[in-house]
């Protein structure tokens, strides 16, 4: 009679051991995507850039030093290793690219042009599109973190090694790895 | 109440509509089981189970090809044609960035993109169809497009998104069947009442041999009552779930954007356009962000008018967001 009863509380434990190992492992793939697609964001933005600094190059000759900056911005954001310098130069090109648009409202021709009217519309919808991300991201780390710290889950969590998530602003490098991913944007 | 109170409030309202529903779909199925087709003492609830049967069948039906019949009927046509065979430049912008919006907020929902679709119509008014995220369409009028701001269209686009994540198009689509199933017994009940009276008396006597007569009685006055207001039960109850889903989803669209002011302007917008959508047919009115058939209702207060509209009253909805946005989004009590 022990016997079964000790059998029977082994299966269960094994059956709810497994549903919780499968949600953990739902979450950390949710969590991962979501990481990747901040990524993607990021490298659309540093392809737009080139773009949107040819077509203003000439009806603004005369701020060469916002475009360079804008451009010196993007190599450093571009070439930047790991997710604290990664964030503080992603930063200066926002800041760079915000003087950029400030400069363009004093030249008429630029803000009736068509291609930059485009191209800022690309820009504002990619910087939207990496802020929606990270907050998806941190949203899905949350839930993940908290998954795999309460009690129970926290035993299959700890005997598994899931590792606890961290949210946007402290990142480990190795989690920042992309796939390359094709996102030529159609010239205008 | 802050964003997440408020979605979690509408969720259990929603389940009590839900609830009194089939409620009364019991009541009158139990009762046509029992009085009418009840007369071979089966134990099978055979009536129940055909308007249950013919209910699933449109359901499963409107399912399958209810979004592409909804996008017909208005003449929607995918945005990227729109794009390519725009007229002029700044309709190109206005377009390429309701697209931008879409992938925006299929982003911050972490659901795939859906399709979008844009309807030739001059009146602000948008709608969200398909039956589950990944066969769903977002779809707006040209009008919309020209009255709202970049971050107004936001609002509006993850209102349409949280119709989308909350499966809400496939809850009404239930709904509907569920009305359909009632209105099919009460039509039966009151057929076979009008026409074979006496076949039912028999069986009510027969019923009441073991001494429960009385709760009999009271049993079939409530069963008699039921469907006769079973139409309008039927369709008040609608309503209802209809009106909690579109709370729910001013809820959830902020939380995506997590700015519930932009959608708050969009409808003090759309609300200042109280002509009709002519686009939009009635049968899909409850898809919509705002009431396409122009009638006033949604726009007043009050009691009774309030129990017939399919959206709730624009004020309510927008002091509704407003609060969000003063509260904020603090740790919530409970998620």
């Amino acid at each position: 009679m022990l016997g079964w009863v000790l059998l029977g509380l082994i299966v269960v434990t094994a059956f709810w051991a497994v549903t919780v190992y499968n949600r953990l492992i739902g979450l950390r793939n949710q969590k991962e995507n979501g990481w990747r697609q901040i990524d993607v964001q990021l490298k659309r933005r540093h392809d737009l850039i080139p773009n949107l600094v040819n077509t203003v190059r000439g009806a603004m000759e005369f701020e060469r030093d916002t475009l360079t900056a804008v451009m010196e911005a993007r190599a450093k954001a571009m070439s930047a290793s790991g997710p604290a310098e990664a964030g503080r130069t992603e930063g200066m090109l926002t800041q760079a690219l915000g003087r950029l648009f400030a400069l363009a409202e004093n030249y008429p021709q630029l803000r009736a042009n068509e291609n930059v009217k485009m191209l800022q519309e690309e820009l504002a919808a990619t910087e939207n599109k990496i802020s929606f991300a990270r907050q998806f991201y941190n949203d899905i780390a949350t839930k993940y973190n908290i998954a795999r710290e309460t009690f129970p889950a926290n035993t299959v969590a700890g005997a598994f090694g899931f590792q606890q998530a961290e949210l946007f602003e402290i990142t480990e490098p190795a989690e920042r790895q992309v796939p390359s991913v094709d996102l030529s944007l159609k010239k205008p | 109440m802050n964003l997440l109170e408020q979605q979690a409030a509408n969720r259990r309202r929603t389940w009590a509509v839900m609830a009194v529903f089939v409620a009364l779909f019991a009541v009158i199925g139990a009762g046509v089981d029992l009085f009418i087709v009840g007369q071979g003492e089966t134990y099978l609830p055979v009536a129940t189970l055909a308007a249950l049967a013919v209910g699933g069948g449109q359901a499963w039906q409107s399912l399958q090809h209810g979004d592409r019949a909804v996008l017909r009927s208005t003449q929607a046509v995918p945005v990227a044609t729109r794009i390519a065979e725009a007229a002029s430049d700044d309709d190109r912008l206005r377009f390429r960035q309701f697209e931008n919006v879409v992938d925006e907020m299929a982003i911050a929902s972490g659901l795939p993109r859906p399709q979008a679709w844009i309807i030739a119509d001059n009146d602000p008014n948008a709608f969200a169809t398909g039956r589950d995220p990944d066969h769903a369409s977002i779809a707006v009028t040209e009008g919309l497009l020209r009255t709202l701001s970049r971050e107004e269209l936001q609002g509006v686009v993850a209102h349409e998104m949280a119709h989308i994540r909350n499966y809400d198009i496939r809850l009404m689509t239930v709904v509907a069947a569920l009305v359909g199933a009632i209105l099919l017994l009460a039509d039966w009940s009151t057929r076979v009442i009008r026409f074979g009276g006496g076949r039912r008396r028999g069986s009510s006597r027969r019923s009441g041999k073991d001494g429960g007569g009385a709760i009999v009685i009271v049993f079939i006055v409530i069963w008699m009552l039921a469907i006769v207001l079973a139409p309008v039960i039927g369709r008040l109850l609608a309503l209802a779930v209809s009106r909690r889903r579109e709370y729910l989803a001013d809820a959830t669209g902020a939380e995506l954007t997590r700015n519930p002011l932009g959608l708050a302007r969009a409808l003090e917008k759309i609300e200042a356009h109280v002509a009709p959508t002519p686009a939009i047919k009635r049968g899909s009115a409850h898809l919509c962000i705002a009431d396409p058939l122009g009638l006033r209702i949604d726009n007043r207060e009050g009691w009774w008018a309030n129990l017939w509209a399919t959206h709730p009253p624009m004020a309510r909805r927008i002091a509704a967001l407003r609060t969000m946005a003063y509260e904020g989004i603090r740790p919530a009590r409970r998620v």
